[in-house]
């Protein structure tokens, strides 16, 4: 997305921050309403089954939910941290940080392989014959579960790849203190990934 | 490319050694904007080719009852097709792909757009999407037969292919939010000096109000289409009644997309027929700045309107009222811009060249399908007529008769522009008439056919129906015929017609500025503006 008009010719590069940055926004402006259109589903299904939601919720892992709100929370620092420690001249300090962001991001995903494996392990796993024989509501609440924090941790993954990328440019210098606006996109990016699942948690953790 | 007669060509602009040259590579991996219009050009109108195809065996099937040359599978599978191609692989992308690309950085009077990298992405998105969608037919459980818009339960228990089209619809989705955000940043960023936002041109008025429509709605569509692949898939039960979903909640995310992108159509088309206008009545266009509102009012109000796909289909009555209250209110908007066009003509200096005439059966056709829309979104008349053949000839006056005109009318418009040479006239304009001609004979017959009470995708039908369908059919055989010379002669023309010169229609904005076709970097000096787009008289840019 941080793309900018190549030179055609003997022209030289057009850099345009300003533009880098909108496009970006816009960008995260289609990721929102993309999650929306799962949120909307969400409260519709809340409206309607909202016992059954109640009763589903209990039986996820509270604690392991938390541990990883503060996890992505911390990555959200780090990125913050790298992009400042880049536009002062920091390169080593900035890719460190990135490092952290990069480890964190990669911690938060160990934590929901474990979460999802005892789900599955205990057969609540979208279509199983374990959700088949409870009421409707619990049904589409694991569904709404796996496909959300699913998405999500797509996105997590997306951002992890993005990072990786950037991290390598930052390091051969093609992202440096006078052009960061890549580095500063891909944390815009990130934040959202962790603002996302500040929703997240609240909408299945902390209902029951 | 040389005329032989006269010697005479133009200069090579773009397609010139300093744009790449003229090997394939050099276009498939262009970031020129015009390269990459002109990648778009080719590729929707294949596909606009094989819509046509489709539509065609259709008409021919349904010439007399019973069966004559499809099984009612096949028919099933026939007008799903006919609606994926010609929605998501043709007139969604439409204009603002093909024109958008290759003008809206003219009008402006900049370089390019400002992610160019992007926008060649973007190209290669729709044609993975492309790919799929085609592939859908060939492949798994047979051609999906759902009909373009998926309905649950339906889409999640059939055994034909709908997965993989949904994919391929998702995948397009996608390259339409890519150029929407390209577009968008492009108008805010790369505008020339002195051209503030209402001295823009109004196609990319246009553009602008498109590309926020395909941010804002296309992902929602995107992952309703996703969660209809995790349903076949995974069996997650949103949208199945037997799991506790609810099949209409599937109607509405599918309608909060797919109505704005009506305008995503529609929009850019207006746009076409604002710039054409002028330049053939030789006048500035009649309010400007209202024009250019209704746009946004378009893109606005016509994001809360999607209920008024439903009203048959179980909403509550206080739903029905807004959304059909909400509906009539669209048309405000566009009866602005008809009376101001209609005014812009008022003591013009009208000539008639094909351009103008296409933008002419525009309004005409346009008038019609908008109309037409008015009766399906009133209550009480949209239950006689809701899923009849009245909605199929309402929605291809607007879209066909709209969108589709309007593109051909930027195609005789602009192809000065994009070839350097002009549209042999005298053939223009006996293909527009065998064109509009079987237009009105393909498609009134069918609003006809609606009120009489015919469903909408039957293979079959009673014979009382059976006049206006032979009528129906007839039309979409002259149709084709013009449809034929219009294109052959468009592609003559670009090879051996006239010179056209920098400006042959007399075209005040700035893409008439430069030499047909333009140089890579589109000028050949910084541009600098100083007047309005419509305004005549010396010195008006620098």
């Amino acid at each position: 997305m941080s793309d900018t008009t190549l030179a055609h010719g003997a022209h030289a590069p057009h850099k345009d921050y300003e533009g880098a940055k909108t496009g970006m926004w816009i960008f995260l402006f289609t990721e929102l309403l993309l999650f929306g259109g799962l949120f909307l589903v969400y409260s519709v299904y809340r409206t309607l089954y909202t016992h059954d939601f109640h009763l589903a919720a209990g039986h996820l892992n509270v604690p392991l939910g938390v541990t990883n709100t503060f996890v992505l929370l911390t990555s959200s620092l780090t990125m913050v941290l790298s992009v400042t420690a880049l536009q002062k001249g920091d390169r080593q300090s900035a890719l460190n940080t990135l490092g952290w962001t990069l480890f964190l991001a990669g911690l938060f995903l160990v934590i929901k392989f474990f979460e999802w494996s005892a789900k599955i392990e205990h057969g609540l796993y979208p279509g199983s014959p374990v959700l088949k024989s409870l009421p409707a509501g619990e049904g589409l609440f694991y569904g709404l579960y796996f496909v959300m924090t699913g998405l999500h941790g797509f996105h997590v993954i997306v951002g992890m790849i993005l990072l990786s990328v950037i991290a390598f440019q930052v390091k051969s210098g093609r992202v440096h203190q006078g052009d960061f606006v890549k580095l500063e996109n891909a944390g815009l990016y990130w934040h959202l990934v962790d603002l996302v699942w500040i929703f997240l948690l609240p909408l299945f953790y902390l209902t029951n | 490319m040389t005329d032989k007669a006269s010697g005479a060509t133009p200069p090579r602009g773009f397609y010139g050694p300093e744009g790449g040259g003229g090997g394939l590579l050099s276009w498939v991996f262009s970031t020129d904007h015009k390269r990459v219009g002109l990648l778009y050009l080719y590729s929707l109108l294949s596909f606009f080719a094989i819509g046509a195809i489709l539509g065609l065996t259709m008409r021919a099937e349904l010439l007399m009852p019973g069966q004559q040359l499809v099984s009612p599978r096949v028919y099933n599978s026939l007008f799903t097709l006919h609606g994926v191609i010609m929605i998501f692989l043709f007139i969604v992308p439409g204009i603002p792909a093909i024109m958008g690309n290759f003008m809206l950085p003219l009008q402006i009077g900049a370089e390019d757009v400002a992610f160019p990298r992007l926008n060649l992405a973007s190209w290669w998105v729709y044609m993975v999407g492309a790919f799929l969608a085609v592939t859908s037919l060939f492949s798994g459980g047979g051609a999906p037969d759902t009909g373009w818009t998926f309905y649950a339960p339906y889409s999640i228990r059939t055994n034909s292919n709908v997965s993989l089209a949904v994919l391929a619809a998702f995948i397009l989705g996608f390259s339409s939010v890519l150029t929407g955000i390209n577009f968008i940043t492009t108008i805010h960023r790369m505008r020339a000096k002195g051209m503030g936002f209402f001295r823009m041109p109004l196609f990319v008025w246009s553009l602008y109000a498109t590309s926020w429509i395909q941010v804002i709605a296309t992902p929602v569509v995107g992952i309703t289409l996703v969660l209809v692949v995790l349903e076949r898939l995974l069996g997650i039960g949103f949208f199945d009644p037997a799991a506790g979903g609810d099949p209409i909640l599937y109607q509405h995310l599918f309608w909060i997309y797919s109505h704005p992108a009506v305008y995503i159509m529609i929009l850019p088309a207006m746009g076409v027929i604002s710039e054409i206008l002028p330049t053939f009545s030789r006048r500035t266009i009649f309010g400007y700045k209202a024009i250019a509102m209704s746009s946004m009012a378009i893109a606005g109000v016509g994001y809360l309107v999607w209920g008024h796909h439903m009203f048959t289909t179980g909403m509550s009555d206080t739903s029905r009222v807004v959304f059909s209250l909400m509906t009539f209110l669209v048309a405000i908007p566009t009866g602005i811009k008809i009376f101001n066009w209609v005014a812009t003509l008022y003591r013009g200096s009208i000539s008639l060249e094909s351009p103008m005439l296409y933008a002419m059966a525009f309004i005409f056709l346009f008038s019609i399908g908008g109309l037409t829309g008015l009766v399906n979104g009133a209550l009480s008349t949209d239950i006689h007529v809701h899923d009849t053949y009245f909605v199929v000839g309402h929605f291809h006056y607007v879209m066909f008769g709209g969108t589709g005109i309007a593109l051909f009318a930027a195609l005789h418009y602009w192809l000065p522009k994009i070839s350097g040479r002009m549209v042999n006239e005298k053939k223009a304009k006996r293909a527009f008439w065998l064109v509009v001609i079987g237009f009105n004979l393909l498609y009134f017959p069918m609003l006809v056919l609606g009120i009489m009470g015919m469903p909408r995708r039957y293979h079959d039908y009673l014979p009382i129906f059976q006049t206006p369908h032979v009528i129906s059919t007839i039309g979409s055989w002259v149709i084709a015929t013009g449809l034929v010379l219009m294109f052959w002669n468009l592609w003559s023309s670009a090879r051996r017609g006239a010179l056209a010169g920098n400006n042959p229609w007399g075209g005040t904005t700035l893409e008439w500025q430069t030499t047909s076709p333009p140089p890579t970097l589109n000028f050949d000096a910084p541009v600098t503006v100083t007047a309005g787009p419509y305004e005549r008289g010396e010195g008006r840019t620098a």
